[in-house]
């Protein structure tokens, strides 16, 4: 899977790099100005889950893992090219489905006047909002590195970006489809049924090889930041169904089968900068075979520069979660994030360690669901950052996704060193 | 209650007509404020764009410190603040993040965030000018470029300062969200560089001094200063900036300073 990608970019790479840089008398000069550097981090992440794993096979109450993201960077013409190569891997002590690797970006950029070239594998982030990230769409979640969702798999694309008066135009072609990672059977933070990763399906016969587009407009005016774009191809998000396992022993198991539907996704985005306020919109809609819906993210950032006569910056969030797919049975296809209220404070104590302290209620108000979490972080001298967070699921409804994690209350503290 | 209504409304349509029947006369002060204000900046006129790297030395009273390394890219707008591209190197955990900025005069800026972690561009509230930037005791606002527009001016007196003759001018700032109620500036009479700054706070103490050093001229016109250095008197900390690899009229335009070249920032 990832040597089929690596294969294609290269190519692609070969064939950008070749084209842009082909000048008849310097056919085989380096560029005098070539400029190369080398950054990233290594960091060492300890979880502790408070309750007995629920399930057979899954971890007890401790989870360490390792993990180094180097990031190499190559620029010449001053800056206008270059090349970026940032490869991921981590290792688990307990879950051998956390224990992967992924090649997060390897692209090369174009930059001219008013149009840039970006080909390879990168990532590409849309979105205005921070407890949901809706209309983000193009890179896979690699779902099983943490719960938020925000960690994603490098994506193959060529992305040609046109820079006009009236906003910012993206063409994307991806060629290649990334499976989404899920915990294994050791894991946590997985509901009773584990994704079988060799069980998958796709409604087009292209498979993975399915080529993806998508087209988007993003323009600032004056308080303004828009952006709305149309995204044909593979839904990124698989619909899992119980398939049953026959084993040795004649027992019955099921496992979680994977398909990945077509889809055509509508987004639209919008934040409004009215000085102390930040008003921010989501909004998709979603075409596949087998359903239609559509869903919204919308809220408000407040910030208090300097409480109480101090450097601390205090910020108060609040997002509401709509899908109009609404209350869905367990098995059913539908959303965590149906009709969620939540609500954030981030403190920033602009000190010369930035310390940050975040915390988060999230509330299903449909059920008797809800999720906390608080994060603390600070720097360490020049190179090392500490987190701290815990998270706590609550859920009495059964018919509620969430109940499925509600055993899966954790801590969890890493150290990076970032170089 | 509804007496103390009237009696505002009646004070303020009187003061109303008193200053309308006035014509916006500024007192002598003012004016003379207000016309080196003008010179400072006119002299500095013409730079087009530019870029230079920051050095930020930050140290507390224990003596502990902490460094910033930052490049900057800045372009001259006409009837308008800058636009300046602000690109983190140091801490490493911060490296990536870049900061577009565009200033005006006396609306609020516009400014954007890149989240190298999760590739984000963020639109952020502008009304943090009084905020410490990267921790040091530099708030936003005395890094923003400088526009005539933005202070309301008294002249204090002519005094020396560093074996130079000095203009000492009094600004005090228009935007409410301002984390000073004035500067005092000291200006050299013969080239208008700014050596010395202190900060007013909000209660009218004296909060910090910035003076500036090793000033270097560019393009037989601009005056830039290598060294600045900050002290808060009230909390013992201060920070040094130190800049170098001045360039000028580099060939940066606006499309060096969008949301698409803020992504790519190195």
């Amino acid at each position: 899977m990832i040597s089929k990608s690596i294969k294609y970019t290269s190519t692609a790479l070969a064939i950008s790099t070749s084209l842009l840089l082909a000048r008849p008398l310097f056919a085989n000069e380096m560029p005098s100005d070539l400029e190369f550097e080398v950054s990233g981090n290594i960091a060492v992440e300890q979880r502790y889950f408070f309750k007995e794993a629920p399930y057979p096979q899954q971890l007890g109450h401790n989870q360490l893992s390792l993990s180094i993201e180097p990031e190499l960077y190559w620029e010449w013409n001053g800056g206008n090219d270059s090349v970026i190569f940032t490869p991921f891997y981590r290792v688990d002590s307990q879950d051998d489905n956390r224990t992967h690797g992924d090649i997060r970006e390897l692209a090369y950029v174009h930059a001219s006047d008013d149009w840039e070239l970006r080909v390879g594998i990168r990532k590409e982030f849309w979105g205005v909002t921070e407890f949901q990230h809706l209309v983000d769409v193009i890179n896979q979640t690699d779902g099983v590195e943490d719960f938020d969702g925000e960690d994603k798999l490098g994506q193959q694309m060529v992305n040609l970006s046109l820079v006009n008066d009236w906003g910012i135009v993206d063409v994307f072609l991806l060629p290649g489809f990334r499976e989404r990672t899920y915990a294994g059977e050791e894991g946590r933070l997985r509901g009773p049924l584990v994704v079988d990763k060799n069980n998958v399906s796709y409604e087009s016969s292209a498979g993975q090889q399915h080529l993806d587009f998508a087209l988007r407009w993003s323009h600032s005016v004056g308080d303004y930041d828009l952006g709305a774009y149309w995204f044909h191809g593979t839904n990124r998000e698989a619909y899992l169904t119980p398939t049953p396992q026959v084993t040795m022993l004649d027992v019955t198991s099921y496992t979680l089968q994977q398909y990945y539907a077509q889809m055509d996704q509508l987004g639209v985005d919008v934040q409004a900068t009215l000085g102390d306020w930040l008003w921010k919109f989501e909004g998709i809609f979603r075409s596949t075979s087998i359903e239609d819906f559509w869903a919204t993210q919308a809220g408000f950032e407040y910030s208090f520069i300097g409480i109480m006569d101090s450097n601390i910056d205090l910020g108060l969030l609040m997002e509401h979660s709509w899908d109009s797919r609404g209350e869905t049975e367990l098995g059913e296809q539908g959303s965590l994030m149906q009709n969620d209220l939540f609500l954030g404070a981030r403190l920033a104590f602009n000190d010369m360690q930035s310390s940050e302290l975040l915390m988060g209620i999230g509330s299903d108000l449909d059920h008797n669901a809800f999720s906390f979490l608080i994060e603390a972080s600070r720097r360490f001298g020049d190179n090392f950052i500490a987190s701290f967070d815990v998270r706590l699921l609550q859920s009495n409804d059964e018919n509620d996704l969430l109940y499925m994690l509600s055993n899966d209350d954790h801590a969890q503290i890493s150290l990076a060193w970032y170089f | 209650m509804l007496t103390k209504k009237i009696l505002f409304s009646a004070v303020s349509a009187l003061g109303l007509t008193l200053v309308t029947n006035m014509s916006f006369a500024l007192m002598p002060e003012e004016q003379k404020g207000l016309d080196i204000s003008v010179e400072a900046k006119k002299r500095d006129l013409g730079w087009q764009d530019s870029t230079a790297d920051m050095m930020m030395l930050l140290r507390n009273k224990q003596g502990q410190e902490s460094i910033r390394e930052i490049k900057m890219k800045s372009l001259e707008v006409q009837n308008d603040g800058d636009k300046s591209l602000t690109i983190f190197n140091k801490p490493r955990d911060v490296k990536g993040t870049a900061f577009l900025s565009f200033s005006h005069p006396v609306e609020a800026d516009d400014q954007w965030l890149f989240l190298p972690a999760l590739k984000r561009v963020k639109r952020i509230s502008s009304r943090n000018k009084s905020g410490p930037f990267m921790g040091s005791e530099f708030a936003f606002e005395d890094l923003s470029s400088f526009e005539v527009e933005k202070y309301t001016y008294k002249f204090l007196a002519e005094e020396p300062l560093n074996e130079l003759k000095m203009f000492k001018v009094e600004q005090y700032p228009v935007d409410e969200n301002s984390g000073y109620t004035r500067r005092i500036v000291w200006l050299d009479t013969q080239e208008y560089r700014v050596y010395k700054i202190d900060f007013y706070d909000r209660k009218d103490s004296l909060l910090k001094t910035l003076t500036f050093s090793d000033y270097k001229q560019y393009l037989n016109k601009h005056w830039r200063a290598d060294k600045q250095e900050m002290i808060n008197h009230q909390n013992g900390k201060s920070t040094e900036l130190l800049w170098s690899n001045y360039g000028f009229k580099t060939g940066l335009a606006d499309s060096d300073f969008n949301r698409n070249s803020l992504k790519r920032a190195r």
